[in-house]
């Protein structure tokens, strides 16, 4: 291609491109037309994951801050997904629920341009510029249904946290710069290993702000206090969204800075990172244990997945660094097909998101509620699926890096969420209706179809995971 | 070669997935669907008998070896393999399913097409634990087989089946995720050891541990197999399961799933940490004899009769374990005698009394009474089972606890004394439990009408107390095949055992032990 500064950037364009189109069409649409806006996201996605495919194993660096490493392609395609699937879900309830179709569907391709950009953003402004981009776009979408309180006080709550540690995040960079000079990862990384610093005040204030900043962005305990208000308030499409989007961005951002930047201060960071997973495994399941409401349920419990992921942050092993990766392919199908189902069973005047609408799911919707109990197994770590290898992926990088008691937290926690998401499955299969409760809607066929590919997916992941688990290990290998 | 063994796990499952695909919403095939769905466990059953037709009873090794690479990066292959004990247990798993699907034949009459997609599901992971030789393929299917399995509980239960289901669950998820961590730490010290992960049990038979890695890593692996036994005090989610669950349900909880764990021990926990089994294997006997007596004493005092009979395996499962433990040749064939022989004669006790309580919708011991002059057919069969549980001379039950006792009293003779207790209490309360439900007067007035054998439950219960009787007569049926194994995975335990000198206190059972392998060499 002709500048291969703009190669690195061209998944990035191709989404922003088509976010643009959708704006445009939505401003100039006659009133009354109904444009089909949603799938032109498609056209850009796709596009995102062809070149992307393209750009594999090339390493091509865009203006010294982007680069398209195999590592960022990775995550591109897995964003891609979310982002695909959210799109074909939305499809089914943006008219239904009443959201406006064109800011909606424009300010989803917007945070998936700002999650490509934190993902294979290499300089620390940037990243923080993506974190802005994607960040101001979900904080509307957890607000998008302005009739609604809850959706509102979601949206401003996890505004002002939001904001809050993004100003963490930034003096994080601010104090970087004063040790270091630079904002570049590389500069910083070279600068840091060659200098002992170990002791350096400043240097490990700064580490803990950034620290501060990634923690709150994957809801890491005790800075999730946004996560289940938000996620219960935001609709269930977007929850679905933004618990696996932004989670996947972040941790691609926070993996990056922390395990090839700041490695030399690993004996620091890594105690800290280990007790962050612990709690953050411990409260996100022993919490969700408590709920009624499947959406915070499901927040809880993707809290908890977060702390899944910092153990594997923590093992810090070749082992851990690919079962991120894969982990996050792993739960992100998961954790958006279970919210798929949320947001299609819900209503326009109910959103049927308390656990007792699920009663008796399997008698008017057997194979919807078959969907369901893959997707909540998968979240469990049950054989034969995605989330099982991911699971078993995670503990053998803590075992492997010496981490018994944070393997063995894990495992534990993973019981007692098993309980939670077998509450749903008693509920669908094993509980009757309540009287008066309306009848679960017909499911329309697209959105079947999209349930039905991610659970095919979560399958394929959890009986033949050789080739992901290659790609990932491959994509890994490229940045440390 | 044809892979007879991938075969046997597939059949019923690829066979569960055929079923899923007739339509069947209203309940209009549910006769078209239980007849395919036992045409599939027959099929699984008579692979299995091919399997053990071509099977060498006098090789110790591992037959019918399948090995394709699965997860290269970790060493992780699909590979399956079978030796006389496991051979065993497949044909116990394929001969109950057919009996099982049957015993449900009337019992379970709404979503019938699921229940029987969930057998056979059931039954695919279950003989797939015993195939296994990669440890992870292994805790694959036994994590799978909960799902089915907490489905069946929770679905087609009693009153109590959700609670039942849930407990189940996460009892024995509890004790095997612990067990993932070792399995985990396994493959890592064999990558320290020789570069690279695996989880090859073969492999991993030979890695040498320290003997405090072994001690962490036996106790996790036993703990998930005790909780599966039950071995007391891991027992309490099992009479809730066995109770709660419908009639098939219990009757694979008990014949088969609970060996899971028995066999557990004998392939896993103590071949491939021998020094901590050593060490541990007093207590553990010492927890088995307990629950021998514990088991016992609480069966006595049950008035339904499905709790009895799930306590009695609490006592049964018991001896058991006590063979496991004694690790000579006569204790560990007797163990694994004892596992089918329970099978058959648990899985007939469930299966008698699940058609009872179809009868009467009730299991209480006190609503019965002199069944014998209504349905003298039924309390014959009855009356079969009974005696083989209790392990009367000439039936199944006689030949495992003769041989556990015998092994028992090799290596410790007070395990005996205890043990020959629980064998007196069996007697006890089986008989007590015989005579109240079909000797005297018929108390109930609804009890004089109640129907005999009918033609399925004849097909149910025949081969069940032709079994007893073939097990009992003809014991070394059973006990050739699996002789070679047990001769082998003894001299595995035991070789590698340390005489406990080395701090200056010769375990009296360790020398025990010696002295037994060195009379049989």
């Amino acid at each position: 291609m002709f500048n291969t500064d703009l190669d690195a950037l061209i998944p990035m364009l191709c989404v922003t491109l088509t976010a643009l189109a959708t704006m445009g069409t939505e401003a100039f649409r006659g009133r009354s037309e109904r444009l089909p806006i949603g799938w032109w996201g498609l056209i850009g996605l796709g596009g995102a994951a062809l070149s992307s495919a393209l750009l594999w194993n090339r390493n091509v660096v865009g203006y010294g801050v982007i680069v398209a490493d195999n590592f960022g392609l990775f995550v591109t395609v897995v964003l891609v997904a979310i982002g695909a699937l959210t799109i074909v879900f939305s499809s089914q309830v943006v008219h239904r629920d009443g959201i406006p179709a064109g800011e909606y569907y424009a300010l989803v391709l917007f945070a998936i341009v700002g999650m490509i950009m934190m993902a294979t953003a290499t300089d620390l402004l940037v990243i923080f510029v993506a974190l802005e981009i994607l960040s101001l776009a979900v904080y509307v979408l957890t607000g998008v249904r302005r009739d609604s309180p809850k959706g509102s006080e979601a949206a401003f709550k996890y505004f002002l946290l939001g904001a809050f540690s993004s100003a963490f995040f930034l003096y994080g960079i601010a104090f970087t710069y004063g040790v270091a000079g630079s904002t570049r990862l590389e500069a910083i990384g070279s600068f840091l290993s060659a200098q002992a610093l170990s002791n350096n005040p400043m240097i490990l204030l700064a580490l803990g702000l950034l620290l501060v900043g990634f923690a709150f962005k994957i809801s890491a305990v005790p800075f999730h206090m946004w996560t289940p208000d938000a996620y219960e308030g935001a609709p269930a499409i977007v929850t679905g969204f933004m618990s696996t989007g932004v989670k996947v961005a972040a941790f691609a951002a926070f993996t990056r800075v922390f395990l090839s930047t700041f490695e030399p201060f690993s004996t620091q960071w890594a105690p800290l990172v280990a007790w962050l997973a612990a709690a953050t495994m411990i409260l996100g399941t022993v919490v969700g244990v408590a709920q009624s409401n499947l959406k915070r349920m499901l927040a809880y419990s993707s809290i908890a997945h977060g702390g899944y992921l910092l153990v594997g942050l923590v093992a810090a092993n070749s082992v851990g660094k690919a079962a991120i990766l894969f982990y996050l392919l792993a739960y992100s199908v998961t954790n958006l097909a279970a919210f798929g189902v949320i947001a299609l069973l819900g209503a326009r005047d109910r959103d049927n998101d308390e656990l007792r609408d699920y009663a008796g799911l399997w008698h008017t919707r057997p194979a919807l509620a078959a969907l369901m109990t893959v997707c909540l197994l998968s979240l469990g770590g049950l054989p034969p699926t995605a989330g099982f290898i991911g699971k078993w992926y995670i503990f053998s990088a803590a075992v492997s890096a010496g981490y018994y008691w944070l393997a063995i937290i894990g495992v534990l926690t993973s019981v007692v969420s098993v309980f939670f998401y077998l509450r749903v499955v008693v509920m669908m299969y094993m509980a009757d209706r309540e009287a008066g409760l309306p009848a679960p809607a017909a499911i329309p066929g697209v959105g079947m179809a999209a349930l039905m590919v991610a659970i095919i997916a979560i399958v394929y992941l959890g009986v033949l995971p050789t080739r992901v688990l290659d790609f990932a290990a491959e994509s890994i290998a490229t940045i440390f | 070669m044809t892979p007879l063994l991938t075969l046997s796990w597939l059949v019923p499952l690829v066979g569960a997935l055929l079923l899923l695909l007739i339509p069947n919403r209203d309940g209009s095939r549910n006769a078209t669907v239980r007849w395919l769905a036992l045409l599939i466990s027959v099929a699984a059953f008579a692979l299995s008998l091919v399997i053990w037709w071509y099977f060498d009873p006098g090789s110790a090794e591992f037959q019918f070896v399948e090995r394709v690479p699965w997860i290269p990066a970790f060493g992780i292959d699909y590979y399956v393999g079978i030796d006389g004990i496991s051979l065993l247990l497949v044909v116990l798993t394929t001969f109950l399913t057919p009996i099982a699907l049957l015993s449900s034949w009337e019992g379970v009459e709404h979503k019938v097409k699921e229940f029987c997609v969930f057998i056979l599901a059931l039954e695919a992971a279950m003989i797939g634990v015993f195939l296994s030789l990669d440890l992870f393929l292994f805790y694959v299917f036994w994590d799978a087989m909960l799902i089915p399995m907490y489905f069946l509980i929770g679905i087609w239960g009693y009153d109590q089946r959700i609670y039942a289901a849930i407990k189940f669950m996460l009892y024995t998820m509890a004790g095997s995720v612990l067990m993932l961590i070792a399995i985990l730490g396994l493959a890592y010290l064999h990558s320290e050891a020789t570069g690279s992960y695996s989880f090859d049990l073969l492999k991993l038979y030979t890695l040498q541990m320290a003997p405090e890695t072994q001690r962490w890593f036996f106790l996790a692996f036993t703990i998930a197999f005790a909780i599966k036994v039950p071995l007391f005090p891991f027992h309490t989610w099992l009479p809730d399961a066995h109770v709660q669950a419908p009639t098939a349900g219990s009757v694979i909880l008990a014949g088969v799933l609970l060996k899971m764990g028995t066999y557990g021990l004998v392939r896993f926990a103590f071949p491939l940490f021998p020094t901590a089994a050593a060490e541990f294997a007093p207590w553990i006997g010492a927890l088995a004899v307990i629950g021998i007596i514990y088991g016992a004493l609480v069966a006595m005092v049950q008035p339904d009769m499905k709790k009895l009979v799930a306590y009695s395996s609490v006592s049964h499962l018991g001896f058991v374990v006590l063979g496991i433990c004694a690790m000579n040749v006569q204790g560990l064939q007797g163990a694994v005698y004892q596992m089918l022989a329970h099978g058959v004669s648990t899985g007939g006790l469930f299966l008698i009394v699940g058609m009872l309580s179809d009868r009467r919708h009730t299991r209480l011991i006190a609503e019965f009474g002199g069944l014998k002059s209504v349905m003298p057919r039924l309390t014959a069969a009855f009356l079969i089972i009974t005696l083989a549980s209790i392990g009367m001379p000439g039936l199944n039950g006689f030949v495992g606890e003769f041989l556990i006792m015998l092994g028992a009293f090799r290596w410790d003779p007070r395990y005996v004394v205890g043990a020959g207790l629980g064998v007196i209490l069996s007697a006890v309360y089986m008989l007590w439990m015989f005579q109240r439900v079909y000797y005297g007067e018929v108390t109930h007035e609804e009890n004089k009408t109640l129907p005999d054998l009918r033609p399925r439950e004849w097909a149910a219960a025949i081969p069940l107390c032709a079994m007893a009787i073939v097990m009992g007569v003809f014991p070394m049926l059973f006990l050739k095949p699996m002789e070679p194994a047990a001769r082998k995975i003894v001299e595995q335990v035991g070789y590698t055992q340390p005489v406990r000198v080395e701090n200056g206190d010769p375990h009296r059972t360790s020398d025990k032990r010696e002295v037994v392998l060195n009379v049989q060499h």
